[in-house]
């Protein structure tokens, strides 16, 4: 393993001005936020930045907070631990709170943030399915002005964002979702924090009274195709329906059609499709009878299998 | 490639000139001395290197010097405040909760920022905040006694 080089650091405190910094400095450039992707791809994946831009001096770009409309905005620079732990979170979508204690240990989810994670763009990335799930946009600043899209139009590929290198990701907001919301995020992964997902399967949807039928179905696949996705027919089967185990079997075995997984070291495509299929069944079927309270990491990890 | 910071290192304000790329982990052990935080895996998956950084622990081996300007650092040598031990590091000594003790300081600074938060944990919550510290030598129960007994001493004192 190595070591960093002797590098320059910059520690600006505005967005723009960071952007202007790695536009003017030129190649070689990296944007610091926690540092626990950027620092183990110096040591193990042989980066070597000339400079290092660290966003943490900017304000503005952390906490978690409610917006008058009802939305929730996540700043850039929340750590994973913040999501966990947010009140706010924790009462309103339990299982996006959930899928960011899935990464990692508590030291790591102390310095990773939900901005870096996303701008990393590593396909099986823990949150990304869940904020998909929310309809959760992004806001992205560069030294010409702001715009704002879909996160699910955000990535590209494995590592690969809409951003051009000058770009910083500076927010995450979720829409105001209807109170009879429901969700879950099942991390597969033998070692579970400690491991990258296998396969991740984020749903949410609500329910109408007094039938139950299930309305704006979201089901987002994570570590099965090149970034993040939704299984937009598996989606359609369930739509309108009133959750039953078979109507979450159909779903599943849609799921897994629609996956495009590859085979490596944690596994092979096949099993991972067949994964996506038993996990896309059981977290249709835990987000129906999952009360919103919080539930420990033991009983979560135990209604997974 | 040089930046001058300013830290509180084990409640003591200190100023330093620090390479920009020096790890955190480096800074303590090479340029500092303070050679009781350990290197691991180097990666973060180890918890050796456990450091209470802004009152939060983190992995010491993935923070860079150059960013740590005005930061509060607590490092397994601070733990103790006084003449008398961290009812964390009596608890590991007295229900054996090291063996060869190399990751005993990532988890005894893990246990007390733990047991800040937390100071009547399940015991399956103190697995789940020991799980980025990894020990090969025990089974972890005696740790996590040791953790459990902690515990029990903090809310004694706190009720005395």
């Amino acid at each position: 393993m190595k070591r960093p080089e002797p590098l320059e650091m910059y520690q600006p405190t505005s967005v723009r001005e960071a952007s202007r910094l790695l536009k003017e400095t030129g190649p070689g450039g990296w944007f610091l936020a926690g540092g626990t992707d950027l620092v183990i791809a110096i040591k193990e994946k042989g980066l070597v930045p000339k400079y290092i831009i660290d966003l943490k001096k900017i304000p503005g770009l952390s906490g978690i907070h409610e917006n008058s409309d009802g939305s929730v905005t996540i700043g850039a620079l929340a750590t994973m631990r913040d999501l966990e732990i947010s009140p706010l979170i924790v009462k309103q979508y339990p299982f996006l709170a959930q899928s960011a204690a899935e990464v990692g240990s508590i030291q790591i989810r102390n310095r990773a943030t939900v901005g870096g994670n996303m701008a990393n763009a590593t396909p099986s990335a823990d949150v990304a399915p869940s904020l998909i799930a929310l309809d959760a946009t992004v806001k992205i600043a560069g030294a010409s002005g702001e715009r704002s899209l879909p996160l699910e139009e955000f990535f590209r590929g494995p590592g690969q964002t809409v951003m051009r290198p000058e770009e910083i990701l500076t927010e995450i907001t979720i829409p105001k979702t209807s109170r009879a919301l429901v969700g879950e995020y099942i991390k597969f992964s033998p070692r579970e924090m400690m491991d990258l997902a296998y396969v991740g399967v984020a749903v949410a949807f609500a329910r109408d009274e007094p039938e139950r039928r299930c309305r704006d179905v979201r089901i987002v696949l994570g570590a099965v195709a090149p970034t993040p996705i939704r299984a937009r027919r598996a989606e359609s089967l369930v739509e309108g329906q009133i959750l039953s185990e078979d109507v979450a079997a159909q779903a599943g075995e849609e799921a897994a059609r629609e996956s495009k997984p590859i085979s490596d070291v944690r596994s092979s495509a096949e099993y991972r499709r067949a994964m996506v299929r038993s996990m896309t069944k059981r977290a249709l079927l835990n987000a129906a009878t999952a009360g919103q309270e919080r539930i420990s990491w033991v009983e979560r990890r135990d209604r997974r299998y | 490639m040089k930046t001058k910071i300013q830290i509180t290192l084990n409640g003591k304000s200190t100023t330093l000139e620090v390479p920009n790329h020096r790890l955190l982990l480096d800074l303590l052990r090479d340029e500092i001395g303070l050679t009781g935080t350990k290197e691991g895996c180097g990666t973060g998956d180890c918890g050796a290197c456990t450091v209470l950084l802004n009152g939060k622990p983190v992995n010491s081996c993935l923070v860079l010097s150059g960013e740590l300007d005005g930061a509060d650092i607590v490092t397994i040598e601070g733990l103790k405040i006084g003449p008398e031990l961290d009812p964390v590091q009596k608890a590991f000594l007295q229900d054996g909760g090291a063996q060869c003790g190399y990751c005993t300081p990532g988890m005894l600074m893990m246990s007390k920022a733990l047991l800040s938060e937390n100071p009547n944990p399940t015991e399956e919550e103190i697995r789940f905040a020991l799980s980025g510290n990894l020990c090969r030598c025990t089974g972890y129960a005696k740790i996590v006694e040791a953790v459990q007994d902690a515990a029990a001493e903090i809310r004694a004192k706190s009720v005395r």
